[in-house]
């Protein structure tokens, strides 16, 4: 996709959206060293351009699903900052009422489903939502992101069989990072670390991508979406990705080398797309700092306001568990 | 009133849902063409159409995986499992998804999802096909856990889980299909949660759920000839346990027997011992009685597997032995 599909302003979105999900992660970390975040903690830091390229795509009626590494995906599909980082500060204030933490976030009124901390269980999820989609007679796609580890599980290779036997408007988006925790794909997959010919074995057309190009992934997905309203058959698309830092905060990530780290962040999303907004001349340097600015003061607000909320009351233990 | 099965009371049920509500699908293993294992949905897929009447590979994990997730956008999937030892391979989306969904997304979503499935042992069916599960499920918070032993019931507590918003499991007594019960005629619900006293008797309590309530029916029976009057109840609802019915008889009786069908070891009766070691062990004049079956795979031979399963010279012997009769 080149920029004259696009306006600047549309333009700006994207890189403005990637790095409040930076800035988002970037403050994570830092209140999780400080103890105001426990429990595990997964950063998206190095994927953005896949949630904010994949996501803007999307109608408001179309439905998110998304496994643990979620902080990413729930602020490009709108959620605020302040709801999530209250989430992961557990308040009361939080998208899940501090219920849920960083691996479950969700927000119904955005037809943003979750947040699924067991690998691979978010997919037959998502296949129920497409398959009740179909049954109401609604043109809406569900896009589910999942990652290369959950490859290995049953579910994928259920679900995919599934979508395509009932034609379901189903979007899968293979986030291949490389790594499942510390193990990499070549050690877990026996066809390597392509992952996108699965899709064949069971009639879905797949896609490969640059995960760490923004518009790539952006052009792809509307193509894909367009392609599944029309034909209601699912489609695969894999992008190549890395994350910058480990697993979770408890994760030095010895396993990966620094080489293999710095071929990657020389790919790093937001900065490339900053030198192919100057390069082409859609913005200025100014302007950037000045949507880098933004964003900083906005997460500084979200943490200032997770820490001024107030605990869930101890009654909410026993509630939501019965409808 | 209308002399039905219980197959023909689950079929009543599963047709008025369907005729009542488009929101209603069903889902399962052969549940069309074949018209079900056990012959529950026969002729379903020609009345509803296949839409409605979903035939499945052999996916459990992923059916039931969707029938959570069409649940948690509007449609009340009630989904067959071909027998309960099967519920294992799809644990992970019953326990993780179904019954978490709601707590962890601070009340945001409901997943009013039915889950159908055949249970307990006595036909042969070797170890992987004859276990209970419906214990281990009873202990997940979020999930309601419901089974029956007459076709009144059933058909009232499956009225009842359509209606519910939340995940709900139907441990189905496979031995018991063919149970015949005069049904009335005029609609009527069994609510969730409430056990119901079978027969009413004043000098033991018998407790059992499924297949463990014709024992206890056949147990009273003889106990006449000594003269005891057995009062039985039938749990119905496994989670949330109706504790009020059972201390109301451990009340009027003074003594209680407990009666597993699935093994001793574990299940729903050890927690009811403790409630009433909480509640109302005041009243009783005896230990609290527990019969259940052998703590080992099932067997395929029938004299084995007839010497795992309580019957009913075990519960008199437990009885007698317990309170000194």
């Amino acid at each position: 996709m080149s920029k004259d599909n696009l306006s600047k302003k549309e333009l700006l979105k994207l890189q403005e959206k990637m790095i409040l999900i930076r800035e988002f992660e970037e403050a994570c970390g830092e209140n999780y060293a400080k103890g105001f975040i426990r429990g595990f903690l997964h950063l998206y830091i190095g994927e953005e351009a896949i949630a904010v390229g994949a996501i803007s795509s999307l109608e408001k009626e179309d439905y998110v699903v998304t496994h643990y590494r979620d902080h990413g995906h729930a602020l490009a599909r709108g959620l605020s900052t302040e709801s999530v980082m209250a989430e992961l500060f557990g308040k009361s204030t939080g998208v899940s009422k501090g219920k849920g933490g960083s691996m479950h976030l969700f927000d119904v009124e955005k037809n943003f489903m979750g947040g699924h901390a067991i690998v691979g269980a978010q997919l037959p999820l998502a296949l129920g939502i497409a398959l009740a989609c179909k049954y109401k007679k609604e043109n809406n796609v569900v896009l589910v992101f999942f990652g290369d580890g959950a490859v290995s599980q049953g579910t994928f290779h259920e679900t995919l069989n599934l979508a395509s036997l009932w034609e379901l408007p189903v979007l899968f988006f293979l986030e291949n990072n490389l790594y499942g925790m510390g193990s990499h794909v070549e050690n877990t997959r026996a066809e390597g670390r392509d992952i996108y010919s699965s899709a064949d074995a069971y009639g879905i057309q797949a896609e490969i991508v640059d995960g760490m190009n923004v518009l790539e992934v952006l052009d792809i997905t509307k193509k894909s979406l367009e392609s599944i309203r029309n034909n209601s058959k699912p489609i695969l698309i894999e992008a190549k990705t890395f994350r910058f830092s480990g697993h979770s905060m408890a994760d030095p990530a010895k396993y990966r080398s620094k080489d293999e780290l710095n071929y990657w962040l020389k790919k790093d999303p937001i900065k490339s797309f900053e030198k192919y907004l100057i390069g082409e001349n859609i913005c200025t340097k100014d302007e950037l700092k000045k949507i880098k600015e933004k964003a900083i003061n906005e997460i500084e607000k979200a943490v200032d306001f997770s820490i001024k909320s107030p605990e869930p009351s101890l009654e909410e233990l026993k509630k939501d568990i019965y409808a | 009133m209308t002399l039905m099965t219980i197959r023909q009371s689950i079929q009543k049920g599963l047709r008025e849902a369907l005729q009542n509500d488009p929101s209603v699908f069903l889902m399962g293993e052969d549940i069309g063409e074949y018209g079900g294992a056990y012959a529950i949905t026969s002729g379903f897929l020609e009345e509803f159409g296949p839409e409605r009447i979903k035939d499945t590979p052999i996916s459990e994990a992923t059916f039931i995986g969707a029938g959570i997730g069409a649940a948690s956008v509007g449609l009340k999937p009630i989904v067959e499992l071909m027998s309960m030892s099967f519920s294992l391979v799809a644990f992970d989306q019953i326990v993780n998804m179904a019954a978490n969904l709601r707590y962890m997304s601070g009340g945001q979503i409901s997943v009013p999802l039915i889950i159908r499935a055949p249970t307990g042992a006595g036909m042969q069916l070797g170890a992987t096909h004859s276990q209970s599960f419906e214990t281990w499920l009873s202990e997940v918070p979020g999930l309601k856990v419901i089974t029956f032993s007459n076709p009144i019931d059933a058909l009232g507590l499956l009225r009842s889980a359509v209606k519910d918003l939340n995940p709900i499991i139907i441990a189905e007594p496979a031995g018991l299909y063919g149970v015949q019960g005069d049904v009335p005629d005029k609609y009527y619900e069994i609510p969730i949660g409430s056990a119901s006293v079978v027969k009413e008797g004043k000098d033991v309590t018998f407790v059992s759920y499924g297949h463990g309530i014709p024992i206890l029916l056949d147990t009273q029976e003889e106990l006449t000839k000594i003269n005891i009057d057995a009062e039985i109840i039938d749990l119905r609802t496994l989670n949330p346990l109706d504790m009020l019915t059972i201390n109301n008889s451990i009340e009027k009786t003074g003594r209680v027997v407990l009666l597993d069908t699935s093994r001793k070891l574990g299940g729903i009766m050890p927690e009811i011992v403790s409630r009433i070691q909480e509640q109302s062990v005041d009243f009783l004049d005896g230990p609290i009685v527990r019969v259940g079956s052998e703590n080992t795979p099932w067997p395929y031979n029938r004299n084995l597997e007839e010497s795992s399963l309580p019957n009913v010279n075990n519960v008199i012997e437990s009885f007698r032995e317990g309170y000194k009769i």
